[in-house]
């Protein structure tokens, strides 16, 4: 059956066509129109490089009337997303988005959004952290923020990032979730570079959201308060029950994503995208661009007879860790790591190490590649598996300083 | 408006965690008299936030929403545009807070919120010190005060909020004092007829933090009118109005008492008057007074003033 | 329309006595002269725990379970309608 596509710059056809809308534009402005398309009721942002072609371009929908909610244009990011708990507290949909330095300014108010389990959602561009100012791909921005109790999402595709703003509010707007959601994607690699999406009507969004309905809100016929003091064991079970949210997320995130490959006809991955793992002995794990680039790399090596595949940690919070085991039943496992905890590893090689505990003996070896959005092509990409597998490497490699003596 | 007069609505419940004697429940009674039920309380960390007493209850019978520190008029932002979506245009929405969340690390979000013109009354009720936490030194502690971080008393003198506040041009400013409950009661009565944001700052006097019996607290905020340590206005369309005694201050028609006659009545300047009076400090506390008044004299005296 | 929500978060709901009763805090207490009232309200508009309750007929009666002693009441009424008084020990 023949599909026929109608390529528009800027403006989506109103109303409900049989034909497929697809726009190429950055990453940017296609979270931008996702979030719009969402309908919040409250934007709360602040400008930095480089989110700030996604606030400028709901701004352009401010003024074309195509947004019709609240978007406040506040004085800092600490005061952004301060602002827009604030507004989910009353029991409206909320976004924002940020990066880097405005990520970290928000630190406070994300644990606050996370255990007050409002689901406030977010675009974060990865962006390295100062000093000095730098301002290309580094995911060490997000990665420090794994213990707000947000959930995180890692994209890879203009595509990817319109499909997960949406399913973003839809999970965290799901009773048995209740939690904010941050979607991550690559500092100019993804935001500032065009690539083509496939938008689904304004109507087709409308009917897949669905009115918020909150699980608390402020409210003068209801009065209560939020956020006073708490002893002890009632603060552990605050906690819990956040956890118990992120194991629901766990089990709702593949539903998630199954339903939307129903009704869009797109799959972008689960907690996990595989690529070729299926009869792999080393599968490649990496996050983000990265991920997105290994795929070239791993077709390549298959070309030169390496049984190898690729999982695309899409999920970081919550944490595939049971997926991640089935992972490496009979495949060793190299990670590729675009952040450092200085003072141990890379996160996502730590994690996945930690979820194999007492549970597999697969050998996992570490790559850091790409700090300071250093460049990482699939030559990079190839290059680490090939000094990785068969289980060569004993330590950490930073990819591209001096071999460590092994 | 008489004291008889006031409304019967009580949004404080008794049985509260605050302090016996405490400014800021008297305060808040008042202000809950003028806003009615259909208001939402935003609260940062301050005195307040533990008066609420502890979860799962609350002494407040008004919905609150508690923040962080330094994002009471930011959250109030979030929460006004939230229920003005919902098309709640009537509720109003207030945030409530010390001095420290508004002077200092409250500074930011509040000026934001003022320069975006946002729809809600900003309290903020002033103790001098940062009280929640242990009398500590905040921008708006006088010169000379004694607080657990500035033992010797204070060496720098302190913000005018209120000046800075005036200059954001917004439409309504005022300073009151809980000592001067009919006066408050206006004000915030005024401030909930007015479209955008308004600011009032009202005088608490703090027993445990201000060392002075605990019944005194309304004898503490008439003294600071009486002496001009504070002052009562009202800041509407660009035009300044002093209220009461401040008026007449302003106006010359009486001297105020010296500083000292207030001061005197406070632990935390004891050691102004003993072992022997420090008279350098005792003038410069009276000097930056005086300044004030002068500066409100150049500015609003007879410029097409009530 | 007073409803719980179904969320453990920390929301709070309101209730009288929250911190139990305060009346337990008091060293001195509050005695009350209907006789000398002049119903000026002054007590009840300047009691910090609004433990002074305001009566239909503008006198006021005090709530003893929550009234915290601090004396204000006694101290800004301008007719000692109000005394205050060393509770008994224990």
């Amino acid at each position: 059956m023949c599909k026929r596509m109608q390529c528009k710059s800027n403006n989506l056809g109103k109303g409900g066509t049989t034909m497929k809308n697809i726009i190429i534009n950055t990453g940017n402005y296609i979270a931008a129109k996702a979030a719009v398309m969402a309908k919040p009721d409250v934007v709360a942002a602040y400008p930095i490089t480089p989110q700030t072609t996604l606030v400028e371009g709901i701004a352009n929908y401010v003024a074309s009337g195509e947004y019709k909610g609240e978007y406040i244009c506040v004085e800092s990011e600490h005061s952004a997303m301060s602002a827009c708990i604030g507004a989910s507290a009353t029991g409206v949909r909320t976004f924002t988005a940020t990066s880097s330095h405005g990520l970290l300014l928000m630190h406070e108010m994300l644990h606050w959004a996370a255990l007050a389990r409002l689901p406030v959602i977010m675009c974060n561009i990865n962006r390295v952290v100062g000093p000095g100012w730098n301002i290309w791909a580094d995911e060490n921005d997000s990665i420090s923020q794994r213990d707000t109790g947000w959930i995180q999402f890692y994209c890879s595709s203009n595509q990817e990032i319109f499909d997960t703003v949406i399913q973003a509010f839809k999970l965290g707007e799901h009773k048995d979730v209740a939690l904010p959601v941050m979607i991550n994607y690559n500092a100019f690699i993804l935001s500032h570079t065009s690539m083509p999406a496939e938008i689904p009507s304004q109507k087709e969004i409308d009917d897949y959201l669905g009115k918020y309905q909150p699980l608390w809100r402020i409210d003068p016929e209801n009065p209560v308060t939020f956020g006073n003091i708490i002893m002890p064991a009632d603060y552990e079970k605050v906690r819990r029950a956040m956890q118990d949210a992120h194991e629901n997320a766990k089990k709702l995130i593949p539903e998630i994503a199954q339903d939307w490959k129903k009704k869009f006809g797109r799959f972008n991955g689960d907690l996990i995208e595989k690529y070729r793992c299926e009869d792999a002995e080393t599968i490649l794990l990496a996050m983000g661009a990265i991920a997105a680039e290994s795929k070239v790399s791993i077709d390549n090596l298959r070309k030169d007879g390496y049984k190898i595949g690729l999982a695309r940690i899409r999920t970081f919070r919550p944490f595939p860790a049971e997926d991640i085991v089935k992972l490496a039943k009979k495949t060793e496992l190299i990670v590729i790591d675009r952040n450092i905890s200085c003072g141990y590893e890379g996160a996502l090689f730590t994690e996945v190490k930690s979820a194999l505990y007492n549970k597999s003996d697969a050998k996992v070896s570490g790559f850091i590649a790409g700090l300071g959005g250093k460049d990482v092509t699939y030559n990079h990409i190839e290059d680490m598996c090939k000094k990785a597998i068969k289980g060569k490497l004993k330590e950490t490699v930073w990819y591209g300083f001096e071999e460590v003596k092994k | 408006m008489a004291i008889k007069d006031l409304p019967d609505t009580e949004c404080v419940l008794a049985g509260n965690a605050a302090c016996p004697g405490c400014p800021a429940t008297m305060g808040l009674r008042i202000v809950f008299k003028a806003l009615g039920k259909n208001t939402v309380m935003v609260v940062p960390a301050c005195c307040t936030a533990v008066i609420e007493s502890v979860y799962p209850n609350t002494s407040f019978d008004i919905p609150v929403m508690n923040i962080a520190f330094e994002a009471a008029a930011a959250g109030a932002s979030g929460v006004e545009a939230g229920l003005r979506m919902q098309g709640k245009k009537d509720t109003t929405v207030f945030a409530w807070a010390g001095d420290g969340g508004t002077y200092d690390i409250g500074i930011q979000a509040l000026s934001g919120a003022i320069e975006r013109q946002t729809n809600f009354i900003y309290i903020c009720y002033n103790n001098q010190i940062y009280s929640n936490t242990g009398i500590q030194r905040s921008g708006a502690t006088p010169l000379g005060a004694w607080t657990t971080t500035t033992v010797g008393g204070k060496t720098e003198v302190r913000k005018e909020m209120g000046d800075i506040i005036r200059a954001h041009h917004l439409p309504y400013a005022a300073q009151a004092c809980i000592s001067y409950p009919e006066d408050l009661y206006n004000k915030v009565k005024k401030a909930k007829s007015i479209k955008g944001p308004k600011y009032i700052e009202i005088l608490a006097p703090c027993p445990p933090g201000w060392r002075f019996p605990m019944e005194k607290t309304v004898d503490m905020g008439v003294l600071a009118i009486e002496t001009g340590a504070w002052a009562l206005y009202e800041f509407e369309n660009e035009k300044m109005t002093f209220n009461g005694k401040s008026k007449l201050i302003l106006e010359k028609k009486i001297e105020p008492k010296p500083v000292e006659e207030w001061i005197k009545y406070q632990g935390r300047f004891k050691h102004l008057f003993k072992p022997t009076r420090d008279e350098k400090t005792l003038k410069a506390i009276q000097d930056n007074t005086d300044i004030i008044w002068e500066r409100y004299r150049a500015c609003y005296l007879n410029k097409n003033n009530e | 329309m007073r409803k719980k929500y179904n969320v453990v978060t920390s929301i709070s709901y309101p209730k009288e006595g929250a911190m139990g009763k305060t009346g337990s805090w008091r060293v001195f207490k509050p005695i009350f002269s209907k006789d000398k009232c002049v119903k000026c309200l002054r007590c009840w508009i300047f009691c910090p725990e609004g433990a002074v309750k305001k009566n239909k007929d503008s006198s006021v009666s005090i709530d003893m379970d929550y009234c915290k002693g601090c004396g204000i009441c006694a101290n800004v009424c301008n007719v000692k309608a109000i005394i205050l008084e060393r509770e008994e020990q224990q």
